[in-house]
């Protein structure tokens, strides 16, 4: 079990643009480097990515919630 | 001798306490947006408290040294480390020949200062090694850093391991932070209840808030008193025929969202400003998080020179505290 945690704080987003399908949904698979979502600050969006191998449990942050830094976002299971 | 950038972070720049002087051409004063704890950070590893060294925000870098240096951290709560071991923030430690720095999740705040011994020796510019980016002038090349820059540092064995600054001798915002607002010359623009409610009302940090300046949202919007424009402003009554800003001052595009110019903001423009945050507390703004609720409080220029009189005294504290170690 491993989580999948916000680099920086600002607002967390579970998709590309409004108008595509989130990165990842429960239950989809995460290889190593795989974008789970952006997190906006300072005008920018940052790409969170996965460092390890599992499948979405859950997502902890809900699409454009504030974050903090090291908030996990995504519970990932075996 | 250099230390050599493995990973930059969100935005790590080379900073010292600016370039004031050159305002009225239109290159903006740069330097820290925390400078209390940038001197802090120097005067811990023996350095003049206005040496050149690391901002960095929300996200450390990763930096390997090639010589041996004394290094601390200030400012924001991002926890060192040193080969992995975890060191403390406005203490001293020492950084090996080959040792790399990293850095944890940022705890608290928002801007960390990594001061050097000896300090930063890129090129002096303008009277400052401070990064102006939008001008590319400054700092390393006139930019943040980027990965495989080697960035010189100078010599200075002046100091122990172990020196350290205790949490009576930091300063941080609150939640919900207070920044103290002077009113100013443009004060009249809005109507009085425009002017009870910017003070009433709370307001969060945007997450767009740079450098050049720190956003506000939340509040409710202002509005204005019935006036002809005059020949050369726009016709939003956020205009004005184009003034000066200063460091601090706060305009209101539309009267809906107040920004706070900080060190990289530019020097006029056509905006009203209803007033600046008064010079003791800019470096509070520069550790602001994204949403962090933020009250104003008005004050009278008395209050703001005795505030500006408690931040000297803060840094001859810092000082004395320093002597003894």
């Amino acid at each position: 079990m491993a989580d999948i945690r916000s680099p920086i704080p600002g607002t967390f987003y579970r998709r590309p643009s409004p108008e595509d399908a989130p990165y990842k949904s429960e239950g989809d698979a995460v290889a190593v480097g795989d974008v789970v979502g952006l997190v906006e600050v300072m005008k920018s969006f940052i790409e969170v990515k996965s460092e390890v191998v599992g499948k979405v449990k859950a997502f902890k942050v809900e699409n454009e919630e504030p974050v903090s830094a090291g908030a996990v976002l995504v519970e990932l299971e075996d | 001798m250099t230390f050599k950038v493995l990973n930059t972070g969100l935005l790590t720049t080379i900073q010292d306490l600016g370039r004031p002087g050159y305002f009225h051409l239109g290159i903006p004063i740069s330097g820290a947006m925390d400078r209390l704890s940038l001197r802090a950070a120097n005067l811990l590893v023996g350095n003049d408290e206005g040496a050149a060294a690391l901002e960095t925000v929300f996200m450390g870098p990763q930096l390997e040294f090639e010589k041996d240096a004394m290094v601390a951290v200030t400012g924001a709560e991002l926890p060192p480390r040193v080969d992995g071991e975890e060191k403390p923030t406005w203490t001293a430690f020492k950084v090996k020949a080959g040792q790399v720095l990293s850095f944890d999740y940022l705890r608290e705040g928002a801007r960390a200062y990594i001061a050097i011994s000896g300090g930063i020796t890129t090129d002096v510019y303008l009277g400052s090694r401070s990064t102006y980016a939008i001008g590319a002038l400054g700092g390393y090349e006139g930019r943040a850093l980027a990965v495989g820059d080697m960035v010189p540092f100078g010599d200075n064995g002046k100091v122990k391991e172990g020196r350290s600054l205790e949490a009576s001798l930091r300063r941080m915002p609150g939640n919900p932070a207070e920044l103290r607002v002077l009113p100013g010359l443009y004060w009249r623009l809005i109507t009085e209840e425009a002017g009870r409610n910017f003070f009433d009302d709370e307001w969060k940090v945007a997450p767009e808030a740079d450098r050049m300046g720190v956003r506000f949202r939340g509040g409710r919007p202002m509005t204005f008193q019935e006036r002809e424009q005059p020949f050369g402003a726009g016709s939003d009554p956020s205009n004005i025929v184009d003034g000066c800003y200063s460091y601090g001052s706060i305009q209101v595009p539309g009267g809906t969202e107040p920004i706070v110019l900080h060190r990289d903001a530019v020097s006029g423009g056509g905006y009203f400003t209803l007033g600046a945050v008064i010079s003791a507390d800019m470096d509070l703004i520069g550790q602001l998080q994204p949403h962090t609720p933020t009250r104003f409080v008005k004050v009278d220029m008395e209050q703001a020179l005795a505030a500006r009189k408690e931040r000297k005294a803060q840094l001859a504290r810092i000082e004395e505290a320093l002597k003894h170690q």
